[in-house]
């Protein structure tokens, strides 16, 4: 009986940790997954960069289209400064189909992505980082040999529209990390579409 | 003053009201719905007709709002569609699911201004979930099935 139970706390602790993922000044797990082109995208195949910018996404999720323009344009924008967008798509095609691997090439090649756009079919990566919603955004940058959780959250304050935009919380975060210090704020926010866990 | 306020808010309010059926709020004037003084259990669903988890999960609000009709129970589901889809997609939709419940459109993009003010457990995932009472609030980021759903609400109802 004791056992039993000592069993179902582990359980237990260890689905909350599964559902807790990082926070801010946690070390990040690289990963090895599929990209749209075929090719499999490690962090570790970056030697140049200075970071990434993580961004669990997928191809259904209102939030996440009306965001994938800005997506791009800061990709461009902080690709050259040494912090390239990498998007992961974890959702479970069973409950939302259009998120397959295969939709994945489908909207990456009509969007024109300048990044890599990353399969995570177990949902393996989505768990520990502790990925809620499509986008949610890991702000990751390399101390040594670890790579270092520096903010997480949403995009910028205004989903709807770019040009009412007030607060670029990713960008003023990456920004700070160009300039040598600690985003403020480190985490913020939003709606967005839950990500499909699988059963 | 005070009154001055109130009077502005509402017709601010007013003002964003982009359908005669389905009221359209910023989280200012929507604030109200989460902070209600009467005697009755008070659930606010959010949900989006593009939500499939929580398309799922409506037809177990609209069983416990019919089956608790003449109880204290109130339910308001608080849309997250944008109000350009009020016509397309929300009036469609509450007409197919035939909803019996309160449906109101709650416009505000500055997500992070205001997850916090309706429980600061939200990570931000929908459906989600608040009932309260003057008693006391729980908050839920996850989808219901009509069994688990009533069970919470019969045993908050008997706590009335």
């Amino acid at each position: 009986m004791k056992i039993v139970t000592t069993i179902f706390a582990a359980l237990l602790f260890f689905s909350l940790q599964a559902q807790n993922g990082y926070s801010v000044g946690d070390k990040a797990t690289d990963f090895k997954l599929k990209n749209v082109d075929g090719s499999m995208v490690s962090l570790a195949d970056f030697n140049e960069s200075k970071g990434f910018v993580v961004i669990f996404t997928c191809n259904h999720c209102p939030y996440v289209i009306a965001y994938e323009d800005r997506i791009i344009e800061l990709d461009k924008k902080y690709k050259k400064l040494g912090y390239p967008v990498i998007a992961i798509n974890p959702n479970d095609e069973t409950i939302v189909p259009g998120d397959s691997f295969e939709g994945m090439v489908k909207r990456a090649n009509e969007k024109g992505f300048t990044f890599p756009y990353l399969r995570d079919k177990t949902q393996e990566i989505a768990n520990a980082y502790g990925a809620q919603r499509t986008p949610h955004v890991y702000l990751l940058n390399k101390e040594g040999d670890d790579l270092v959780v520096r903010y997480i959250g949403t995009i910028d304050d205004n989903y709807k529209d770019a040009s009412l935009v007030t607060k670029t919380y990713l960008s003023d975060a990456i920004d700070a990390l160009l300039e040598g210090v600690n985003p403020d704020p480190d985490f913020t926010k939003a709606i967005g579409c839950s990500i499909k866990r699988k059963s | 003053m005070k009154k001055t306020l109130i009077i502005a808010l509402l017709l601010a309010t007013v003002s964003f009201t982009y359908s005669q059926d389905i009221p359209v709020y910023e989280f200012e004037g929507f604030e109200q719905f989460l902070n209600q003084e009467g005697d009755s259990l008070y659930l606010v669903n959010f949900w989006a007709t593009w939500c499939v988890p929580c398309v799922k999960e409506m037809p177990a609000l609209n069983k416990l709002a019919i089956n608790y009709s003449n109880t204290r129970l109130s339910i308001l589901l608080v849309s997250l569609d944008m109000p350009r889809q009020i016509d397309s997609r929300v009036k469609p939709f509450i007409e197919k699911y035939n909803l019996q419940s309160k449906v109101i459109l709650l416009d505000d993009p500055d997500f992070n201004s205001w997850i916090d003010k309706v429980h600061e457990d939200w990570g931000g995932a929908i459906p989600a979930t608040l009932i309260y009472s003057k008693r006391n609030r729980a908050f839920y980021e996850q989808s219901f099935d009509y069994e688990e759903l009533e069970n919470i609400v019969q045993i908050k109802l008997n706590e009335l």
